[in-house]
């Protein structure tokens, strides 16, 4: 199974092709640009031109830097911390020498900078921003650690543990094969709560947990429990953090279905949009339920997660509309081989 | 119908799920031996649990909390307001406000899944004859009822709080006036400002108004103190706004 490089314990070089982690490159290393064409001005107009200057000395060799760390990703992960930054450093210093010179061929009028000052400044931007994504990384890994106890968090209810229990119960003496499905499912369901939930899952078995448990709640509720899935297209391979459909599930069944006396239809959409995937699901709103609060501790958890394990690339987006919930999460599409 | 039969306790199962209910059957079917019962009718919902006790003669009730359309608490204060309620017998898996709110005010509840033991000593409870107070009832509910109950000939009537008009104290009891008609409640009008507050305003010492039944305000009305009343929708009624109310009319517009 494959842990994301960013928040996989004791590595700690970020995961280059993650869109928050580029971002935040980009951010740290124009900061430098911003104070570095302070220092070298004492007016303002002169300031701007400076900055476009030095501008359009580190934005290519930033660009070029960002797209090929993405692509070597895996060597650097390959051989080590250490010996990952030397060959950055390297390959840093290599492409700022081959821009200073590219730099005297386009701006000949523009007096060129010595390039031991271009390759200091060079390293000192590169170890910062490496050292920048160290610290962060060892500040999210307590988060890490306690992934799993918040998967757990933001588990399964214990209103439906002893419902179930209590189904199960119920169908002992008059249908036991139906209760050994009920005994089975829910052994199935605490066995994925209480694994080891810091790794990403493929998207195929948290649809497959989600199907268990719903199996469970259809035995309860009978035929005021109606489930639309839309999942064929869904790209089954695609890695997401664990438990992130079923407690959405579980809500959509305790405040959309239990408090109506008709029931209603939870649908669930799951599919590919590109280099996303995309799960949307719906579920009737009733707007009066005895229950507030429960429903937000468990979208903040899941959104935490999110945001933990994919940064910036992950949304989720929760709407009421004409008498509709409806709860869109966006992650990126990546799996086991891409890692 | 034997002699024998009519004399035994008569239950109403009200739980919203299948399995739960054929649950309390089996265990109900235990208890017999011990403790003489007669299975009267189920319900799936609280508004259904009042419709049996109004049809039926029910001696105790076993009543699921969580329920679509009107939960349990809500039917319980309901049946509390009877002249001679039901013994009630509060059913659930799991509900952290519900059952620390039962905790204070001392209503007893059996938790799912139900052992025989504790259902056989819950019912002899009932015999005992101290029924859940209407007062610890309404304590342990965490939300306004949707509905007002009206007691007529034994009958539990509703009245949807949404198609109240206006509450009026009178001596001993609050008339409660809707499009159609008016009713009688045993509530005060503290008590029910208090639970309903948001929805209605108060015009006098004596009387709520619900805010969507205002209509509009007239000037120069003779018999109200502050010259202002209060104009009620759908009927020709004119309510006066005493002086120290007379702010809303600003507020309102």
């Amino acid at each position: 199974m494959a842990s994301i490089n960013q928040t996989g314990a004791g590595i700690r070089l970020p995961n280059f092709c993650n869109l928050g982690v580029m971002l935040r490159a980009l951010i740290v290393v124009n900061l430098f640009v911003f104070a570095a064409a302070a220092m070298r001005t004492r007016t303002l107009e002169g300031y701007w031109y400076e900055f476009l200057l030095l501008a359009a000395f580190v934005e290519p060799v930033l660009i070029l830097s960002l797209v090929v760390l993405c692509a070597a990703r895996r060597p650097l992960h390959a051989v080590g911390y250490v010996p990952a930054i030397f060959a950055i450093s390297i390959f840093e210093l290599v492409v700022s020498w081959g821009m200073s010179e590219a730099y005297v061929a386009f701006f000949p009028d523009v007096p060129p900078l010595p390039f031991p000052l271009v390759a200091f400044l060079a390293l000192f931007a590169t170890l910062v921003t490496l050292l920048y994504f160290d610290m962060r990384a060892r500040a999210l890994s307590p988060a890490v650690a306690e992934a799993r106890i918040q998967a757990l968090q933001a588990r399964i209810r214990p209103h439906f543990l002893y419902n179930s229990i209590n189904a199960a119960l119920s169908f002992i003496r008059s249908e036991p094969r139906k209760a050994e499905r009920v005994l089975e499912d829910l052994a199935d369901l605490f066995r994925v709560l209480m694994a080891d939930n810091r790794t990403l899952a493929p998207l195929g078995k948290e649809v497959d947990l989600a199907r268990q448990y719903l199996a469970i709640e259809q035995l309860r509720l009978g035929e005021r429990l109606r489930i639309k899935w839309n999942v064929d297209a869904m790209p089954a391979d695609a890695l997401v953090p664990p438990l992130i459909l079923q407690p959405l599930v579980e809500n959509a069944v305790y405040h959309g279905i239990e408090p109506s006396d008709g029931g209603g239809e939870i649908a669930i959409d799951i599919r590919r949009d590109g280099e996303r995937v995309l799960m949307i699901l719906t579920n009737p709103f009733s707007g009066t339920n005895g229950h507030p609060g429960g429903n937000k501790m468990a979208m903040a958890n899941i959104r935490e997660r999110l945001q933990l394990h994919f940064d910036v690339e992950a949304t989720m987006r929760s709407e009421v509309t004409g008498g509709q919930y409806r709860v869109t999460i966006r992650v990126p599409y990546i799996t086991g081989d891409s890692q | 119908m034997t002699l024998a039969q009519a004399e035994v306790p008569r239950i109403l199962i009200a739980d919203d799920e299948a399995p739960a209910r054929s649950r309390l059957r089996d265990l109900l079917d235990e208890c017999r031996p011990e403790f003489p019962l007669a299975i009267v009718d189920e319900a799936k919902t609280g508004r259904e649990a009042l419709d049996v006790v109004n049809r039926e003669k029910i001696d105790i009730v076993l009543l699921d909390i969580r329920m679509p359309d009107m939960d349990g608490i809500e039917a319980a204060r309901h049946l509390a307001g009877m002249v001679a309620p039901p013994a009630i017998i509060f059913t659930t898996a799991f509900d952290t406000y519900a059952l620390k709110a039962f905790e204070v005010n001392a209503i007893d509840y059996l938790l799912k899944p139900i052992r025989q033991e504790r259902l056989l000593a819950a019912l002899r409870k009932t015999q005992g004859g101290n029924a859940v107070s209407r007062a610890a009832l309404d304590a342990a509910a965490n939300q306004p009822r949707r509905h007002l109950s009206v007691h007529e000939r034994g009958k539990i009537h509703l009245v949807p709080v949404s198609d109240v008009l206006y509450l009026r104290a009178e001596l001993k009891y609050v008339t409660v006036r809707t499009a159609e008609r008016e009713f009688i409640v045993e509530e005060s009008l503290t008590r029910l400002e208090e639970e309903f507050g948001a929805a209605f305003m108060r015009i006098h010492r004596n009387c709520l108004v619900h805010r969507t039944a205002i209509a509009g305000f007239e000037k120069n009305v003779a018999e109200s103190e502050s010259g202002w009343a209060v104009v009620i929708r759908d009927t020709d009624e004119r309510l006066p706004v005493s002086r120290r109310q007379q702010h809303i009319v600003k507020e309102f517009r």
